[in-house]
């Protein structure tokens, strides 16, 4: 579905990854670990096709990635269904039922954004994952904020959704129970090479 | 890209969203030039078409600071930008909804405050003509100024900067319009160079925008 090949990439003008390379096919989740500042948003970033590659190739379809960032990305002052409808429409899906069950949010579905607790609003900004009918997740720290019973809802979510054919890039330190392969980061960090420090003297 | 827009006037129309915003500085304006300049009514008329149109140009540059930031501080610009809409698109409609709870509204008061400031019975029909033919122009030219410093921290202060120039040739024909017809004379003239100002901002500049934004998303 995704295939990486010594990809690197950069967060403003500094290389923060280099050589990166692995392959998702349908049906696998990929868990990416490494320390704070590591590159993992970025790299999550680049693959969401949010930013371009400093080198290296990216084969795959952008047009098939979800991506889920860091911040909730919901609007404040629409209800909960009406959040899920937009981006229902956005992607062209209709029924947003799958959605608000999967993420326990029937209950929720008709007040407004801005009164959920901050977990709840998280589960708001996953459940969108499932009306964008996309099948490769890109999520970013998705578990922030949520209490052990949601995070139970969304690895059944990532579960399902790999049952159907769909894959996952997930970056996450905490322990899913989801079975996928763990890439950790550290040995890719970029190191400044001489090229590199000549142009920063010259510049 | 209808559903961006239904949500994009939801939004606006909902608590804080920012709706009336320019309305009340246009009214603010507009009430308060009488007492500045004195209630001489021959002297207020001839510099009323001028004040309605920097009203109503300031108006629009008072809510362009919200038009992308909001979506930008929580997240769903990234999202927009990962969705299967162009992002030529998503601007383009961005403006619009701003047109549509900015620009709009100003047109339609701009004859009730031409009362306040004495503007010539002729006026009426060119002011409420030449804001309806420029302020879509004010709309596109401030998504792209907003699409060039979203993320900036309190970027409103280089907004306005950077948008202000290119705001003064849809200034210039959209008061002389509106100026010549409340005088009785013809304003055809500046009347097509606005349209085609209009017109051009509006083909070309969500290209720009898109472009710009796509850089500051990185």
């Amino acid at each position: 579905m995704i295939e990486v090949r010594d990809l690197g990439v950069s967060r403003g003008a500094v290389p923060v990854l280099r050589g990166v390379g692995f392959s998702v096919s349908a049906g696998e989740a990929l868990i990416l670990q490494g320390p704070n500042g590591s590159g993992k948003t970025t790299l999550l970033r680049t693959l969401a096709g949010l930013q371009p590659p400093l080198c290296g190739e990216i084969r795959g379809d952008p047009e098939d990635c979800a991506y889920a960032a860091h911040a909730d990305g919901v609007k404040l002052t629409l209800t909960v269904a009406e959040n899920l409808e937009f981006w229902a429409r956005v992607f062209g899906v209709t029924g947003i039922a799958r959605a608000l069950t999967g993420f326990d949010l029937e209950a929720l579905q008709d007040r407004v954004a801005g009164g959920l607790s901050a977990g709840q609003r998280r589960r708001l900004s996953l459940a969108r994952l499932m009306v964008t009918g996309r099948r490769l997740w890109i999520l970013d720290e998705p578990t922030v904020s949520l209490d052990a019973a949601s995070v139970q809802l969304f690895a059944s979510a990532v579960r399902a959704h790999l049952r159907g054919g769909g894959a996952a890039i997930m970056a996450t330190h905490i322990d899913l129970g989801i079975e996928g392969r763990v890439l950790d980061l550290a040995p890719f960090k970029a190191r400044l090479s001489q090229s590199d420090a000549d142009d920063g003297g010259f510049l | 890209m209808i559903a961006l827009l239904i949500r994009d006037l939801q939004l606006a129309f909902r608590a804080g969203g920012g709706f009336g915003l320019g309305l009340a500085f246009f009214l603010i304006v507009t009430v308060m030039v009488p007492f500045a300049v004195g209630p001489d009514a021959a002297g207020l008329a001839v510099i009323a078409p001028g004040v309605l149109w920097l009203g109503a140009l300031l108006a629009c540059l008072l809510s362009l600071d919200r038009l992308l930031s909001l979506d930008w501080e929580d997240g769903s610009l990234d999202l927009l930008a990962t969705a299967p809409l162009p992002l030529e698109g998503v601007l383009s409609i961005k403006a619009l909804a701003h047109w549509l709870t900015t620009g709009l509204p100003l047109v339609l008061a701009a004859p009730v405050l031409g009362v306040l400031l004495h503007l010539p019975a002729a006026g009426y029909i060119w002011i409420m003509v030449s804001l309806l033919i420029g302020t879509p122009a004010l709309s596109v030219i401030g998504t792209f100024g907003a699409a060039l410093t979203v993320g900036l921290k309190r970027g409103g202060l280089l907004l306005s900067l950077l948008v202000m120039p290119l705001y003064v040739p849809t200034l210039i024909f959209g008061a002389e319009a509106a100026r010549r017809g409340a005088l009785g004379l013809a304003g055809e003239t500046p009347l097509l160079m606005l349209a085609g100002i209009t017109l051009g901002t509006i083909a070309l500049l969500p290209f720009a925008s898109a472009a710009v934004l796509r850089v500051n998303l990185r």
